[in-house]
């Protein structure tokens, strides 16, 4: 714990001493890299961590900056209010735009809020009371507990504190339930979803996080500045936020630090050289950060600051709790051997193609069912429509007396279905363990204010120590910490199956468990579900190496053509003619 | 008869995860050579490679020449060879007709304009293709779509073509018809490389046949000697459960 | 309001909406072909104007040493990849593909008297000095990421935008500027005046539409393009070069973009920096079309223009706020139209 603390100290310290040490204009130089590191760190979280992007932040940094200046200049309030206010209105503003606007698919967000954030400024420089293109002038400080806060050596001290403030809020929201689960928003919603997390609300949430950093940097500006115009929250300001995360590191909250240093820095430079060159500095020092951002682009894709992360000791991980105060509450099994999903009748067209016709299939508490079938057979279909993923034409899906079709993965996964992969969908970046505690998502209950508070310690332990329990009990103990993307394909699999056992199933529905594996791994495997088995799990898997599935199912269901073939036991399958010609084919 | 394509030492990788590895692999000009093997074997990722749209370490060669990492697919497709994918990736929005012209874009590059008499043998092959020549290719049913996507790879005048599980979710009658067109084609001089699940379909029309299992090579031979043998239903179909499964199978009464 | 001043908006808003209908195709050509939003497509209206007016005024336009340097670099970095290869032989061959044409750009722009040149001609090398930058774009930028992801294309999209508007304002200067009207006549139809020039523009911009329409309907490059767009690996595998399709919707781009310049630069005074709004207005119209259909992006695109020509009239300083809010609406019923989150790769 301690030690995720120094850099913060360390920036804290920064900005005390700064102004003892450093002339003026350093510090207001300072100050500026500070206010854009808000701004940044949001960005940061929304588009590096969250795969969402927006070129409107600047418009957000408006509103805070507004919202003070029309409260303390033309109501004579206290600056306070108009943190607040501004906030509030930017809290409005955010959830109606996420709202209309994060349930579409990639870039329709980034060119929305480019045209969001053109009309909010146009909006600035025209609203009658804004002060028109000119802005408002004479803000009043900022003062707390009598402390004025208004020379550069004042707003140092006061950006150092909410920086760091702001940097220890997020990164223990990045190291929580809600943190993985917004790891997730950015290639692997589906799989989310299918863990049971509401990705909807995930992307919301960042995309609020991030507009009010936004605000508060606004407020800051407008009273360091003293006066507000248009200008600075135009979208050119907009996409140099952008800029700052895609040179210091799009992906780690330090990164948003150092690009928002890099461009302030660079610029200043460019500012006293150009002018020598071209007789003018706009503009031309845009060429200079365009070129550079599109060479990091291609050449550099995580930023500068993957390159000097060398320089510093890796962040340990939290340390785990040998014995969690209390542990997860476990859903009761149903009793041995009785029908968990019952499905009759399912039939799913894609266009022209029947792809699942008049199919079914029971899968019982406490045994082994193997769906088999050669390629093209609509396994994969049948196993979309289980979980949830495509809706069946017609038909009906039953798990515990309840219909299931037309439900959503998510709703189906908190029922007791959890499943992996045919094409393991873990996030590579992140460890084994967090991988797995995702798919306990559904068992805890800590929402956003809790976590960045890091309030939820208690359960926080007990999701990990669960995420642990499982992780050894598949035999990947000495993988805790390792990156999930490092290990061989056929670990990875088994990653997959303790995170699904992580959320406590009822019902586990895996694709293709053995692909990838060795033969002892396999032999692991099958031990490993022989004792979910006999706790009374019921298994559905789909498998290609007959060898396994012969060894350990109770029963088989063989498809063809998208619909049932043949069922029975292994000998029965392995003994009947049209299984043998399904396999091996046959020519009229 | 001269070696069409041989390939030597053959690894593809997907990150970490070796597909292919060490393998080897040749075709005489004008046989049906077939690769058989269970699913995941490695075949599909090895045709992936064959044209182009994989990188591979090893050899090579085709037509005497060595194919090497910077001859992208279009220059292999220059080169007279053709990969009838077995995701089919037709054009979907576009006609069947608009679909089998493109086919033809290499040659229409290259400066060849003989397309409407290569077009008139496709509709010759697959009268249906001529029925359907002006509806979109979404529309047809599985079986149309692999003729669709046989004859688009067709229009290229392939010397050296590359099926991937053409009988992939099709009736038994409409597989016979195909290979029954595969004979046809060799016969016109197109060798044939086949990827196939359905292994006495496959093995009764080829020259040769490999058995790929988990990324190698497992038995090779005549495909007569293959289609004979007793290892190769057991590679599809598994060994006869052991005892101990056969106990757990009594015991929870199914 | 009466019935002139009505017609004079229509008018005005359907010469501007057919510039933006023109931008919105050449946008969702390039976003179906290689997945990129070309933000800098309003760029090259700008370039093209102000390259014309340079031309006007008898000067050597900046234009063209921007195209001799993306030349210069384009062919460095094939060139060295060829000699990587071993493949020595190939570079004299690059050498004439890529600087065959700026070179004798050169001795024309060098060699002749330009404002004394006929109007066409003009405009000719008005084309040829913007067109290229196209491809040289996509091989200099976009060719190395082309396989990234939408969002970070767009972001590479921006950057370029960005670097072009600097340059811009070196090569042409802040100066608003217009080119010569290509023609002056203003008739009656009825009571109402009509301008020669806004027909010319609605025209031509029809007459373009027209031409692409059959392009891609009826040869098969055109043919090729759109299978690139609907399946990138069908594409490849009938043997159309993934950055040849890449290269070539560049190209078409430019072209459109470089023929709008040249329409609406007498309507209207460019600056170095308009290519932002035009584009962006051009998007408006593209999104109304999902990015994928070109009938809807231009009705729209029509649709655009003469709403801002109306805005600009009731309630001139909100312009751009009334334009740019309707994307809200239009958004919120695309989300509606698909309501399941995508898995982004």
């Amino acid at each position: 714990m301690i030690r995720r603390l120094i850099p913060l100290f360390a920036l804290l310290l920064l900005a005390g001493l700064a102004p003892v040490l450093l002339p003026t204009f350093h510090v207001t130089l300072l100050n500026y890299i500070g206010l854009y590191s808000l701004v940044a760190l949001g960005l940061v979280l929304l588009t590096g961590i969250g795969g969402m992007t927006s070129f409107g932040q600047a418009a957000f940094v408006g509103i805070g900056a507004y919202a003070s200046a029309v409260l303390t200049t033309q109501y004579g309030l206290s600056p306070w209010l108009g943190l607040l206010a501004g906030l509030a209105i930017t809290l409005v503003v955010a959830t109606s735009l996420g709202l209309l606007t994060l349930r579409l698919a990639g870039h329709y967000l980034p060119i929305g809020t480019l045209a969001w954030g053109l009309a909010l400024f146009y909006l600035f420089g025209n609203l009658p009371g804004l002060g028109g293109f000119g802005g408002l002038q004479n803000l009043p400080n900022i003062s707390l507990f009598g402390w004025q806060v208004r020379d550069p050596a004042d707003f140092s001290l006061l950006i150092g504190l909410l920086l760091a403030i702001s940097l220890w809020l997020l990164d223990n929201l990045l190291h929580s339930r809600q943190g993985r689960a917004i790891r997730t928003l950015k290639d692997s919603a589906g799989m989310a979803e299918a863990m049971g997390i509401d990705t909807a609300r995930s992307r919301l949430q960042v995309f609020i996080i991030a507009a009010l950093l936004a605000a508060l940097s606004g407020w800051l500006y407008a009273h360091l500045q003293r006066v507000v115009n248009p200008t600075p929250f135009s979208v050119v300001m907009g996409i140099e936020y952008l800029f700052m995360i895609v040179l210091g590191g799009v992906a780690s909250l330090w990164g948003a630090l150092l690009g928002a240093a890099l461009l302030t820095l660079i610029k200043q430079v460019l500012q006293d050289v150009l002018p020598q060159l071209f007789g003018h500095a706009d503009n031309v020092e845009m060429i200079f950060f365009g070129v550079l951002v599109i060479l990091v682009l291609q050449y550099a894709r995580g930023g500068l600051l993957p390159l000097l992360s060398g320089l510093f000791p890796r962040a340990q991980p939290r340390p785990l709790p040998e014995h969690p105060a209390h542990a997860l509450p476990r859903r009761t099994m149903p009793a041995n051997g009785q029908p968990l999903m019952v499905a009759e009748g399912l039939l799913k067209q894609f266009g022209g193609l029947v792809a699942n016709k008049d199919m079914g299939l029971t899968v019982n508490g406490a045994e082994i069912t193997a769906l088999i079938g050669p390629n093209g057979a609509g396994k994969s279909t049948l196993f979309n429509l289980l979980s949830g993923v495509l809706a069946p034409n017609a038909g009906q899906i039953v798990f515990l007396g309840q219909r299931i079709d037309g439900l959503s993965p998510r709703a189906i996964a908190r029922l007791g279905v959890s499943r992996t992969f045919q094409h393991v969908r873990l996030l590579p970046d992140m460890s084994v363990l967090e991988n797995v505690a995702l798919g306990a998502h559904a068992r805890g209950e800590a929402g956003l204010l809790r976590s960045m508070l890091h309030l939820e310690r208690e359960e926080e332990a007990a999701l990990l120590a669960e995420a642990r329990r499982q992780i050894e009990r598949v035999g990947l103990g000495a993988a805790l910490h390792t990156p999930a993307g490092s290990l061989p394909l056929g670990q990875q699999r088994i990653v997959e199956i303790a995170r699904a056992l992580c959320s406590d199933p009822l019902l586990l529905l895996l694709d293709e468990p053995a692909a990838g594996l060795r033969h002892a791994e396999k032999q692991a495997l099958a031990h490993l579900l022989e004792q979910l088995r006999s706790e009374g799990l019921g298994v559905l898997l789909v498998e290609h190496d007959m060898e396994f599935v012969m060894g350990l199912a109770d029963q088989i269901v063989v498809m063809e053509f998208g619909q049932r073939l043949a069922g029975g036991t292994p000998l029965q399958i392995q003994q009947n003619p049209a299984v043998l010609a399904a396999y091996l084919g046959g020519v009229e | 008869m001269s070696r069409l394509l041989d390939v030597r030492n053959l690894t593809i990788s997907h990150g970490k995860v070796e597909a292919v590895r060490q393998l080897n692999l040749s075709l005489e000009e004008g046989q049906i050579v077939s690769l058989i093997g269970p699913n995941g074997a490695g075949k599909t990722t090895l045709m992936a490679a064959l044209i182009g749209l994989l990188p591979a370490q090893g050899q090579v060669s085709y037509a005497g020449q060595p194919l090497l990492a910077h001859h992208d697919v279009a220059q292999r497709i220059d080169k007279g060879m053709a990969l009838v994918p077995e995701s089919r990736e037709l054009f979907g929005l576009m006609s069947v007709e608009d679909n089998l012209r493109l086919g033809a874009f290499s040659r229409h590059r290259r400066g060849f304009r003989d397309h409407q008499k290569t077009l008139d043998e496709v509709f010759g092959l697959f009268p249906r293709m001529y029925e359907r020549r002006s509806q979109p290719a979404c529309t047809l049913s599985g079986g149309e779509r692999q003729m669709l996507a046989i004859g688009r790879a067709l229009m290229a005048k392939p010397r050296l073509l590359m099926l991937d599980e053409p009988s992939l979710g099709l009736a038994p009658r409409v597989i016979g018809e195909i290979f029954t067109i595969f004979e046809t084609l060799r016969q016109s001089g197109v060798s044939i490389l086949l990827v196939e699940q359905n292994a006495r379909a496959a093995l009764k029309i080829s020259d040769y046949g490999y058995v790929l299992e988990v990324g190698e090579i497992v038995l090779e031979g005549s495909a007569q000697a293959l289609a004979n043998n007793p290892q190769v239903a057991e590679i599809y179909l598994g060994r006869p459960p052991t005892r101990a499964a056969m106990e757990v199978t009594s015991a929870t009464g199914t | 309001m009466d019935i002139s001043i009505l017609a004079f908006l229509a008018q005005d808003g359907l010469t501007t909406g057919a510039i933006y209908a023109l931008v919105a195709l050449a946008l969702v050509l390039v976003f179906s072909v290689t997945r990129t939003i070309l933000v800098c497509q309003g760029d090259f209206v700008t370039y093209s104007a102000l390259t014309l007016a340079t031309l006007q005024l008898g000067l050597m336009p900046g234009t063209l040493w921007l195209l001799l340097g993306c030349s210069l670099a384009a062919c460095t970095l094939d060139s060295i990849a060829a000699l990587r290869r071993g493949q020595s032989r190939r570079v004299p061959g690059l050498l004439a593909r890529y600087l065959g044409l700026p070179t004798v750009l050169w001795v024309v722009l060098d060699t002749f008297e330009l404002a004394g040149l006929p109007a066409v001609l003009q405009i000719l090398l008005t084309l040829a000095l913007v067109t290229p930058l196209g491809p040289l774009l996509y091989r200099l930028v976009y060719q190395r990421v082309a396989e990234t992801s939408v969002l970070l294309l767009l972001i590479v999209s921006v950057a370029v935008h960005i670097t072009l508007v600097g340059i811009s304002l070196l090569m042409f200067g802040a100066e608003g500027v217009r080119t010569d009207a290509l023609a002056e006549a203003v008739f009656m139809l009825g009571e109402l005046p009509v301008g020669l020039q806004s027909l010319l523009v609605i025209a031509s911009a029809l007459l373009l539409i027209g031409l692409l329409y059959a392009f891609f309907g009826h040869s098969l490059y055109g043919k090729a393009l759109r299978a690139t767009a609907l399946n990138r690996k069908g594409a490849q595998l009938v043997g159309i070069p993934t950055q040849l399709a890449g290269k070539a919707a560049f190209g078409l781009a430019a072209l459109i973009g470089a023929i709008s310049g040249v329409l609406i630069g007498p309507l209207t005074t460019l600056y170095y920096d308009s290519g932002f709004l035009i584009s962006l207005k051009g998007f408006v119209a593209a999104i109304f079309g999902g990015l994928a259909s070109y009938p809807i992006a231009a009705a729209s695109a029509f649709f655009v223009g003469v709403l801002e020509s109306f805005a600009n009239f009731g309630a001139s300083a909100y312009k751009e706020v009334i334009v740019f809010t309707l994307v809200i609406p239009v958004l919120l019923w695309l989300s509606l139209k698909h309501p399941h989150l995508e898995e982004q790769h």
